[in-house]
């Protein structure tokens, strides 16, 4: 049986804060609060809200890089948090920070990454000159440190990280944020070639509108952790009464994609 | 099987192949470091000299050649977590399909290597600072009596490695405080019934206190048979009693410091601490 690519069923998430004079006032913040969908294989499924909404959150539970505080989470087939090895092997993350060694070149960041998961170096370095290709980015640019790249071609190499060990399963958490038309413009096309050609699954988290119209078949509206709407963005438009997505989301969840709100794991402790 | 074999070797190398490249493209740091420790461990050594006694000089020398070892690599290890925290790779080296097991064996070995290449260069570094002779020392004694207290040292080093992940700025602040305690209890230039008697029990814990006596009598210091010229060194059954020590204390670290970082990588998940700015 072919199980779909993502099951989340009531996912919830709280992050605890201290707060007060003393710090003796505890806060609980829901970062995610009864979040339910599903993504089949194949699909490119888009998440859209404002910061502190919940994506991030919800993508490093999915990246096995937090624990969810109840509800189900399955990543082809396998549950989390109990099967994360299996998973692990299974999804490439690319985050809004194009988290790097900074002074180490392009080259030794990715060839870190593929002995990291235990791959032969040479068809790694081959695999990543195909993708960074397709993505408009010359060879010599491998040897340059990343701290010497502009923001978009960091991004790339994110990118080529994340699809050098061809995961099935691709989590985007705003790879687009900041990146320049041009730029913006390659990462969009490479992703629709990789669904059609590799049938990848792609969960893209996104501010822009277009984008998330362009690139996916479903759209899920997100604020304040609980998933407010989702279908194709033709149905959400037409179920808001809205003329476009802005409006429709506007109309949906009573409020705009601001970038005003802290992001949602910052500095909250556990108490 | 042989691919397994094959899979878990690349991803231990993968720690030596980042550690070789950071010492590259850091390369102008890392001559500070070794020019700064080859001066501070030169200074102490040339103690000795001013005393004129060849005994307090070797004392000195090795003391320095072994914390410089012992130091970098705890260091290396408790401070390998901070190291990603800081350039925010943290969240992708903990989501690629490596057991920590392999993960912190590779931290290990990168930063056995760079500890052995680092206190290399002292030691040359040294020799031309003083007029020092070997002859007659159980060296091979003291490779053997490294090699088992580096176990010590990496169970140590992946305890406190916990500590950066559960708060980034003290964290790092408690793995120095920690090392300075280890200099200050383990009798790293002077005996350890010199310390306040209320601090001398601290010195039977620390793995470095047992790692010095056996070197000192491997190289024939405190021996009176040695001579300037020709140390008597003792054989390595003379040290049996420290290597049982170190042995214990391997077994016992090792894995308390396995199990330590897994309950607290369970409980940063649970928090968000292992995102960069949380």
């Amino acid at each position: 049986m072919s199980h779909p690519a993502i099951e989340v069923r009531h996912l919830r998430k709280v992050f605890s804060k201290r707060a007060g004079l003393f710090k003796s006032r505890v806060a609980r913040e829901w970062a995610l609060d009864d979040v339910s969908f599903e993504v089949a294989r194949g699909e490119t499924y888009g998440l859209l809200g404002p910061n502190g909404s919940g994506k991030s959150t919800l993508i490093r539970i999915l990246s096995t890089l937090l624990i969810a505080d109840g509800g189900e989470v399955r990543l082809m087939g396998h549950a989390l948090p109990e099967e994360h090895a299996e998973v692990r092997s299974k999804i490439g993350r690319v985050s809004v920070d194009a988290a790097f060694f900074k002074r180490l070149s392009a080259r030794e960041n990715l060839l870190y990454t593929a002995l990291l998961y235990g791959l032969a170096t040479r068809p790694a370095e081959l695999r990543v000159m195909a993708i960074l290709e397709q993505l408009g980015m010359e060879e010599r640019k491998l040897s340059v440190p990343l701290e010497e790249m502009s923001r978009g071609m960091q991004q790339k190499i994110a990118i080529a990280r994340a699809l050098m060990v061809n995961p099935p399963l691709l989590l985007l958490d705003e790879p687009t944020t900041g990146l320049d038309p041009k730029s913006r413009r390659d990462v969009q096309t490479f992703l629709e070639q990789l669904r059609r050609d590799e049938g990848t699954t792609i969960l893209l988290t996104t501010h822009d509108m277009a984008e998330a119209e362009r690139l996916c078949a479903r759209i899920g509206f997100l604020a304040h952790g609980r998933l407010v709407a989702e279908g194709t963005a033709t149905a959400l438009k037409r179920r808001a009464g809205a003329d476009n997505l802005d409006d429709a989301f506007i109309k949906l969840t009573g409020e705009e994609l601001l970038d005003e709100e802290v992001e949602e794991t910052e500095a909250m402790e556990e108490v | 099987m042989e691919q397994t074999v094959e899979r878990t070797m690349r991803q231990t190398w993968a720690f030596v192949f980042r550690g070789f490249h950071f010492f590259r493209r850091y390369l102008s740091w890392e001559i500070v470091f070794s020019f700064y420790a080859l001066t501070t461990s030169a200074t102490v050594a040339l103690i000795g000299v001013a005393a004129a006694d060849y005994q307090l000089t070797l004392t000195l020398v090795v003391g320095a050649l072994l914390w410089n070892f012992l130091s970098k690599l705890y260091q290396e290890i408790a401070l390998s977590i901070a190291l990603e925290r800081w350039e925010g790779t943290l969240e992708y080296t903990f989501m690629a399909p490596i057991s920590r097991l392999v993960h912190l064996c590779g931290v290990s070995l990168a930063a056995m290597i760079y500890s052995l290449m680092h206190t290399i260069i002292v030691l040359v570094g040294l020799l031309l600072f003083t007029r020092l002779t070997l002859n007659g020392a159980n060296l091979k004694g003291v490779v053997v009596v490294l090699m088992v207290s580096t176990l010590a040292f990496v169970g140590l080093g992946l305890m406190a490695a916990v500590l950066p992940l559960m708060s980034p700025e003290r964290g790092a602040e408690a793995t120095n405080i920690f090392q300075g305690l280890l200099l200050l209890v383990s009798g790293v230039y002077y005996p350890v019934d010199v310390l306040p008697r209320w601090l001398q029990p601290l010195s039977y814990l620390s793995p470095a206190t047992y790692t010095l006596s056996a070197c000192r009598k491997l190289v024939g210091i405190g021996n009176a048979a040695s001579t300037e010229q020709l140390l008597a060194g003792a054989s390595l059954s003379a040290v049996v009693p420290e290597l049982s020590v170190l042995v214990l204390m391997g077994v016992v670290m090792i894995p308390t410091g396995l199990w330590v970082f897994g309950r607290v990588e369970t409980w940063a998940k649970h928090t968000g601490k292992l995102k960069r700015t949380g």
